[in-house]
């Protein structure tokens, strides 16, 4: 019963700002409902990226932090892991924030291996700025500055952040990309964040947790089609799966 | 105390660490970097952190999440580092988070040059980044006071919830002097905006920033209670020289030198920057026949926080001289030079 009123505060209190529909709810709702089941809501600081992971009141609950510019999360979040150590320390940040304005700091934090959680709510635009391209905009994908749909030769093809992690160092502890398109993918969502919350209580390292969201706004489609649309499209080029396994060696 | 033979960047790193800086993030640039390397042995000896960050805007941001949840925090750099943190200072006027930078000024725009210069000051007096806003700005000119600035700065960024910049040159850095350090000290408990676990950010969240009604209280009290400079002669003086950081020991020689040859000159050494010691010149001659802005800029920065503060002090139009040294530290001769040719009418007012 408390773990229901302690969320009710992500619906109700204030109202949320986002859109029905969008994924970034979805995966922070898991990102939540971990730390209650783990008991560490009130020892977790969140470290927030600027985009509509930042801005929409929903997100700003507890341990919230919002000085951290666009992109600038995992360095924000290095300086409060180290200097407390006991701290559940994660960020939340959007593809654009955390692998192409921000891909330095995320890069470079999973290069020293930051004992911090790092978790990417995809939705391959910009969302909160009207629908650009982002690194993770799929080939051919229309976005209000590849109008004619993203061409790759130009723009280099979709950037795929955990798995380029792995390549930078197999050391982290944890590294996976899941959805929230269905209940089934909903499930192994939830227990790759667990695996990442659990690597940095038990002090293994870095670890990254990609979710694939929909964003009925800016794909123009019904959180219904972002469904089918994530199935279809999305997961092809952005395949599920955990590339760096806790306790694995390298 | 026992005084010990120091270099600059050495006692400036040492002094954090006696203030009771926990951390320090930073990223190499020539002239600050041995602040840097004086704290990669320091900082692990006490129990407290050293990182080396890819770049100057990581660096900077890890300050500002350590400082976040009330932990003293500090950074050091110079010319293009101390641009990319103006990303950040910006931020963090905006949701007052205190924060500390050493800003080792080297002269020039862009790569610049090696040599000392005081090219940082608008930058770090005017904030930098977009807003309007200020940091607190100490300009020592000895080592010794650098020591004691760095001790308070953390102190003062915390009171007033507000960054502060300790601003010295390549050659402060880089020069030696005897100086005593302070004993250890560390921040009393945790202060109530802290960021933990239950208690979010207390400020800015809401996207609006600060109430500017608010910010004008804060920055009026600040500007009263943060006056600070060092004066001579201003009861009977003709002309005021005003100069701060290495330029005021080579024009402070300089009115010493005038003095004694019975020319009615005197000085105003800031202490502090920003706010500006306006209320020095309350003290000035009523007469005097105009002032000397002695800095080693280009086009000149503090002389426009000067010629604004004698504008607003006088009622007549008192001139305001500068002649641009440029880089370097100019020469108690090239002081009186230029005094000779001010009294001759040989430069005119800038303002
Ligand atoms: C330095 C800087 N440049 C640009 C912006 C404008 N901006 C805000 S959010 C954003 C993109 C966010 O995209 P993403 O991280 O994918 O988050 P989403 O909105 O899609 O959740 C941009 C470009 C900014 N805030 N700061
Ligand atoms: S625009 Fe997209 S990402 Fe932003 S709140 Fe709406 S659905 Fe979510
Ligand atoms: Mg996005």
């Amino acid at each position: 019963m408390e773990d229901i009123v302690r969320l009710s505060h992500l619906i109700d209190k204030p109202a949320p700002t986002a859109c029905p529909g969008c994924g970034h709810l979805v995966f922070f709702r898991i990102i939540r409902e971990c730390l209650d089941e783990l008991g560490i809501t009130e020892n977790a600081i969140h470290a927030n990226g600027i985009g509509c992971t930042g801005v929409h009141r929903a997100w700003q609950n507890h341990g919230y932090v919002p000085l951290t510019a666009h992109g600038r999360a995992a360095a924000v979040a290095t300086g409060i892991k180290r200097t407390n150590p006991d701290t559940f320390v994660y960020t939340f940040q959007g593809d654009g924030d955390a692998a192409v304005i921000g891909l330095a700091e995320t890069l470079n934090a999973a290069y020293r291996n930051e004992n911090i959680c790092v978790f990417i709510s995809t939705n391959t635009v910009f969302a909160l700025t009207g629908g650009q391209m982002s690194w993770e905009t799929l080939p051919g994908q229309k976005t209000t500055t590849t109008p004619l749909g993203r061409n790759c030769d130009l723009t280099g093809k979709p950037m795929h952040l955990p798995e380029l992690i792995c390549e930078i160092n197999p050391d982290v502890a944890y590294a996976a990309r899941g959805t929230m398109n269905s209940p089934k993918h909903i499930i192994q969502l939830k227990r790759m964040v667990r695996n990442a919350m659990e690597a940095q209580l038990a002090g293994e390292g870095y670890s990254i947790v990609e979710c694939m969201s929909a964003c009925p706004n800016n794909w123009h489609l019904s959180p219904l089609e972002c469904r089918e649309h994530i199935e279809k499209n999305v997961l092809p080029e952005f395949p599920l799966g955990e590339f760096k396994k806790r306790g694995a060696q390298a | 105390m026992k005084k010990t033979l120091m270099k600059g960047n050495h006692a400036a790193g040492e002094a954090a660490v006696r203030a009771g800086c926990m951390l320090y993030a930073g990223y190499p640039i020539t002239p600050s970097t041995e602040i840097m390397e004086h704290l990669s042995a320091r900082m692990p000896e006490e129990g407290r952190v050293f990182i080396q960050a890819e770049n100057e805007i990581a660096s900077i941001h890890m300050v500002g999440g350590a400082y976040c949840t009330g932990k003293r925090a500090m950074t050091a750099t110079s010319a293009g580092g101390f641009s990319l943190m103006q990303e950040f200072t910006a931020y963090a006027s905006d949701a007052e988070l205190p924060f500390v930078i050493i800003n080792v000024v080297r002269s020039g725009r862009g790569i610049g040059s090696l040599e000392p210069g005081q090219d940082g000051y608008r930058q770090s007096v005017y904030g930098g980044g977009n807003g309007d806003y200020r940091n607190i700005v100490y300009v020592p000119n000895t080592i010794q006071e650098m020591v004691d600035d760095i001790y308070e700065a953390f102190d003062t960024a915390e009171k007033y919830r507000i960054g502060v910049i300790i601003l010295t040159e390549s050659s402060m850095g880089q020069m030696m002097e005897p100086v005593i350090m302070p004993d250890y000290k560390f921040m009393e408990g945790q202060p109530e905006w802290a960021v933990t676990g239950t208690h979010k950010w207390d400020r800015g969240s809401d996207g609006l920033g600060l109430k500017r009604k608010a910010w004008a209280e804060k920055m009026e009290r600040m500007t009263a209670e943060m006056q600070r400079w060092e004066d001579s002669g201003l009861e009977d003086a003709e002309y005021v020289f005003v100069a701060y950081g290495l330029p005021s020991r080579s024009t402070g020689e300089a009115v010493k030198a005038l003095r004694a040859k019975g020319e009615k000159v005197g000085f105003i050494r800031p202490q502090i920057v920003s706010p500006f010691p306006a209320k020095a010149f309350e003290k000035v001659n009523r007469d005097v026949k105009g002032f000397i802005c002695v800095e080693t800029t280009e086009f000149g920065q503090m002389v426009q926080d000067l010629a604004i503060t004698v504008k607003k002090e006088f009622d007549r139009n008192v001139p305001v001289n500068f002649y641009p040294y440029g880089i370097g530290v100019p020469s108690v001769k090239e002081v009186l030079a230029n005094y000779e040719a001010v009294k001759a009418g040989g430069y005119k007012e800038v303002f």
